[in-house]
């Protein structure tokens, strides 16, 4: 045990962790039920167990840095396997915040923030989809933050008050 | 009647609007009221949003919540994404007390605040738990006979330890639903599999994502299936761009698409003009 405590790289990781709602990680045991049930795993060097466990030792550079912990699809079957239940997809998405928050993020993904960003959702709309809409007797724009400028405004105050602007500027 | 505050997310009335047309079509012949929630935004997606900052997807989701709060109606959605996504944070923020108050904070500076209340359904579940396979059956004026590939996408079941709705790793749900129609459900090899486009993985890594896709499209293909039903427009969306570069070509139906066939709407109607492969019924 003291070898592992001893290895811990970083103190405030565990409490960064837990503040994001990834705390649950130290309850795994290492037997590998996520990995062999992983399809991004057999497509991909994505090994879910493998980040379990470098995040239970504070690995935060290695992890965070890593190309493989983009590649899960967040499809909960690993999450369903788990015997020791853990929440491995909060895990993941945890993070992938901190990772955000030091840069790392990819220029597809800073897309699809932008969209939210400047438009209140991830696809943008454009005539075409304007012309099937009227087609189908829908409101040629739906009836969301799309028309409806002040509920827009409510909600980049929220991007805003949540740092979220800071993605989409850097 | 029963009354739902209508969630519409993104890819289904941007880019599949025929989905959403046909939700309300099918709703309205079954006796479910769908109320348009004004100035709801994205969800916002689980995948790549929470993923960014899990701050502003909580504070996002709390406030389309709380405009559904407002109205004093339950959520349904048509996708699995906006259902996870409004799920999961409705979840968070019911157990832990502290972080609903810090999202409330929030959300009082633009003069909201949820409460807690806002119960979160999907469409499918709605159809089978609420409506019932037999009331669906009455409603069919035009039964149908194809042989399909029924595709639940991954987060309409999972997590299933706070969703329940059905075993995630042998489900059946959508099956009875697909059969309600007439048509054979085909069993085929891993029909859990995921679509490949969850998780931002599409966006950054499509071809890793494209992988995914083409076996379930083998399979599907080894089924002998006419056509994919889905329950999500993400996954829908997936199947129907990634189809003709992989070499295939099995139309893809939203679950509203196929109830809206088989209760008599036009082709014009479903808005099968947006969707890649031709869909010929």
């Amino acid at each position: 045990m003291s070898i592992i405590v001893d290895f811990k790289a970083d103190p405030n990781f565990e409490k960064q962790l837990a503040a994001l709602g990834g705390e649950d990680v130290k309850l795994c045991f290492q037997c590998g039920t996520c990995t062999a049930s992983c399809p991004s795993g057999r497509r991909t060097s994505y090994r879910v167990r493998k980040i379990m466990r470098e995040a239970q030792l504070d690995m935060k550079e290695a992890i965070i840095s890593s190309q493989e912990l983009w590649e899960c699809s967040t499809c909960y079957t690993c999450v369903e396997r788990c015997p020791r239940q853990v929440p491995i997809v909060d895990v993941i998405v945890a993070l992938r915040n901190m990772a955000v928050a030091e840069g790392h993020i990819y220029a597809a993904h800073k897309k699809t923030a932008s969209n939210l960003y400047t438009t209140g959702h991830t696809v943008p709309i454009n005539d075409e989809i304007k012309a099937q809409r009227k087609a189908l007797g829908l409101s040629e724009v739906p009836p969301t933050v799309l028309s409806d400028s002040a509920a827009f405004a409510d909600l980049k105050k929220i991007m805003d008050a949540t740092k979220f602007d800071a993605i989409v500027k850097e | 009647m029963t009354k739902y505050a209508f969630f519409l997310g993104c890819i289904a009335p941007l880019r599949y609007p025929g989905i959403e047309k046909s939700t309300r079509v099918v709703c309205q012949k079954l006796g479910v009221e769908l109320v348009d929630i004004t100035g709801a935004s994205c969800c916002p997606a689980p995948g790549v949003i929470r993923a960014f900052n899990r701050n502003t997807w909580l504070a996002a989701a709390a406030r389309n919540l709380a405009l559904a709060e407002k109205m004093g109606l339950p959520i349904v959605t048509i996708c699995n994404g906006c259902y996870g996504s409004l799920f999961e944070a409705a979840d968070v923020l019911n157990k832990e007390p502290e972080k609903l108050a810090e999202i409330n904070a929030i959300l009082k500076t633009i003069g909201m605040e949820y409460k807690g209340t806002t119960k979160v359904y999907h469409f499918a579940d709605v159809l089978y738990r609420e409506v019932g396979i037999e009331k669906i059956k009455a409603a069919i004026t035009k039964p149908l006979n194809y042989g399909v590939a029924t595709f639940y996408g991954c987060h309409f079941l999972k997590p299933s330890s706070i969703k329940n709705i059905d075993d995630p790793e042998n489900p059946h749900v959508l099956d009875d639903l697909v059969e309600a129609t007439g048509c054979k459900s085909l069993p085929r090899k891993q029909k859990t599999l995921c679509c490949g486009s969850g998780g931002g993985l599409k966006a950054a890594f499509g071809d890793v994502a494209k992988e995914f896709t083409k076996t379930n499209l083998e399979n599907m293909q080894a089924s002998g299936a006419q056509f994919i039903v889905d329950v999500c427009p993400f996954c829908h969306l997936q199947f129907d761009t990634s189809e003709k570069d992989l070499g295939f070509n099995i139309p893809v139906l939203h679950l509203s698409q196929l109830y809206g066939i088989a209760m008599g709407m036009s082709e014009q109607e479903l808005g099968l003009s947006a969707h890649k492969i031709p869909v010929k019924l």
